[in-house]
């Protein structure tokens, strides 16, 4: 644990120290908030025309929620691409194999550090949402569940994005194989458009949009929990199968 | 300490290291000598566990690399040919990581750094960034990373590559400096760097094991017949170098005398003895009781260079190996 905890806190400083996290963290603030003010002043709108204030939970807090998501499609691709694919180019990857870690280990660290940026992104929404409250009063139920929703779906794109960049050296292929793969996600249920079974039912059902939409109305759908968690370890099973194939082939 | 039995490396396939074996005593120090693609990276990355072999076993302290590599892992200390090293991190800071990734925690980690720092002598940079330091300091920061952890054995591969001629000396002392406390493996292509460093020597060419052995036994064994220099003047006079060369001819021991030189009563010899016979002794004195005198007389051994060159160039044709004789 110690071991996984020393790699998290590394990869966590780098993210620091490198003008990237902050980068995301301006561009990011700047963005929601943007988005934040359209969204209170469509609420505003609203409460005029009808007969007193509007529905909090509906004309703000779920808009946000959702550009929130569609947002994190572009952050996801940044925070993961580095992680394999430049330890790969510069040659420290020999360092972190021939030491006495185990590759779950190494793994586990690094996904964690990851967990971490997208969370302290994330922390920036809360600020921007913590403004609603100091004028109404909403119901934060739904706000809650909306965010285990957005660490659960950041957490299964996080993962994959991170075996993604655990097969290349070059964290620009990495980023943008990985934001290729996070954009194919969000839109598989777009299929259903044209035909209504067979396979594109089973791409509605890999859809994270599908998944996703539950936690926005306020609930919890263990199907749903249960999909992005698979998806977290199907990615960690994957990183951790390329990072041994990277010792077989090298 | 270090035991590699029959291991053999493919990629794809391509042969890399080719049915090799040797091992190392506890506290030696052995260089692994071979040209550039010849197979040093390969072996080096087996036994530190970053590549497993193809064929063949190698173990590390008792421990196989396959079986135990947890076990291999904490009793190595690895320089790779470019050090692992974070450019954003400070020296500092980086040695922090390494020495828990490599298992240490809170005082003994302190103690560890300090010592390391103290050793090869990094101290003064420990708040630098690593982007910052020169190529010398960065491979020392590379060494007190293998170091940290004081491992029985350090695996370095290309220690002295790429630096200038004084950070080669202060390296080359550095791990002289370790010998007898680690057991230490370190690879290179250049040959004098062996014969400065080394006790042992292991040679490989094309993946294939070529010549394991001590330094000087290796040079003795190629060597087999003594060349010897000799210089000799005229006491007064002109110089009659027919007799002179039929004195060294005359003397027990000598198979073939050649005349170099010939310069103002000063002449040139080079003398060759008989299989596995010294004859400096007698020629010095048969030379002096000619009543000529003896201003030269030097061993034209075989460098490690002319043993290397002739071991690998084995196999190849005729004409590449007369080219080789002439500079030897
Ligand atoms: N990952 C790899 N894939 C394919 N061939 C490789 C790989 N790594 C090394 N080689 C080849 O193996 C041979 C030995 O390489 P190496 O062990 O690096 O030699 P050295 O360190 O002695 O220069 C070289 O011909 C090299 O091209
Ligand atoms: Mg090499």
């Amino acid at each position: 644990m110690s071991n996984i905890l020393a790699i998290a806190q590394k990869e966590l400083k780098s993210y620091f120290v490198s003008p990237i996290a902050y980068a995301l963290l301006a561009i990011y603030a700047l963005i929601s908030g943007w988005f934040s003010l359209i969204a209170i002043a469509n609420f505003i709108e609203m409460s005029m025309q009808g007969q007193g204030p509007a529905d909090l939970n509906g004309y703000v807090i779920a808009p946000i929620v959702s550009n929130a998501a569609v947002l994190s499609l572009f952050l996801i691709p940044m925070i993961t691409m580095r992680l394999f694919a430049e330890e790969k180019r510069t040659g420290t990857i020999e360092l972190l194999l021939t030491s006495p870690v185990t590759d779950m280990e190494i793994i586990l660290g690094k996904w964690l550090a990851a967990m971490g940026m997208y969370g302290a992104i994330m922390g920036i929404k809360l600020l921007c949402l913590s403004f609603v409250f100091m004028f109404g009063n909403p119901d934060w139920r739904p706000l809650a569940t909306a965010y285990l929703g957005m660490f659960l779906q950041g957490g299964a794109l996080l993962s994959i994005g991170m075996f993604i960049s655990n097969t290349t050296k070059n964290q620009i292929v990495a980023g943008a194989t990985t934001f290729g793969m996070c954009l194919l996600f969000w839109t598989f249920d777009w299929a259903t458009t044209f035909k209504a079974d067979g396979w594109a039912k089973v791409l509605a059902y890999l859809s994270l949009t599908a998944h996703f939409s539950s936690f926005t109305r306020g609930v919890i759908d263990t199907k749903d929990a249960i999909y992005f968690i698979s998806v977290i370890v199907l990615g960690i099973f994957l990183t951790a199968r390329s990072l041994e194939s990277l010792r077989w082939r090298a | 300490m270090i035991k590699v039995e029959g291991v053999t490396k493919r990629y794809a396939r391509f042969t890399a290291v080719d049915n090799v074996s040797f091992e190392v005593g506890k506290g030696q120090i052995v260089g692994f000598l071979g040209p550039n693609g010849a197979g040093k990276t390969t072996t080096m990355r087996i036994l530190t566990c970053f590549l497993p072999p193809s064929e063949g076993k190698a173990s590390v302290a008792g421990f196989d690399v396959l079986e135990q590599p947890m076990e291999v892992k904490r009793r190595i200390g690895y320089l790779p040919e470019t050090p692992p090293l974070y450019p954003d991190m400070e020296v500092g800071e980086y040695l922090d990581f390494v020495g828990k990734l490599k298992g240490l925690r809170g005082n003994d980690l302190a103690k560890r750094i300090s010592e390391t720092s103290d050793k090869v002598n990094i101290g003064d940079v420990r708040n630098k960034l690593i982007a910052k330091l020169s190529k010398g300091y960065r491979q020392r920061v590379g060494i007190a990373q293998a170091l940290l952890h004081n491992p029985d054995v350090l695996i370095l591969d290309e220690p002295t590559s790429g630096l200038d001629p004084k950070q080669i000396l202060e390296t080359r002392d550095l791990i002289k400096g370790l010998a007898g406390d680690h057991t230490i493996i370190l690879s290179t292509h250049i040959l004098p760097e062996v014969e400065s460093t080394c006790e042992r020597v292991v040679i490989i060419s094309k993946g294939k094991l070529v010549a394991t052995d001590t330094v000087d036994n290796l040079t003795n064994r190629m060597r087999g017949s003594e060349n010897v220099g000799v210089e000799v003047e005229s006491v007064e006079g002109t110089l009659d170098t027919k007799a002179v060369q039929r004195r060294l001819e005359q003397v027990s021991g000598v198979s073939k005398v050649v005349l170099r030189e010939e310069k103002n009563n000063r002449a040139n010899f080079e003398v060759e003895s008989l299989q596995g016979r010294s004859i400096r002794a007698d020629l010095a004195r048969a030379v002096v009781e000619g009543g000529f005198a003896l201003t030269e007389l030097k061993a034209a051994g075989m460098s490690l260079e002319d043993v290397f060159l002739q071991l690998t160039s084995a196999d190849q044709p005729e004409s590449d190996k007369s080219e080789k004789g002439e500079s030897a």
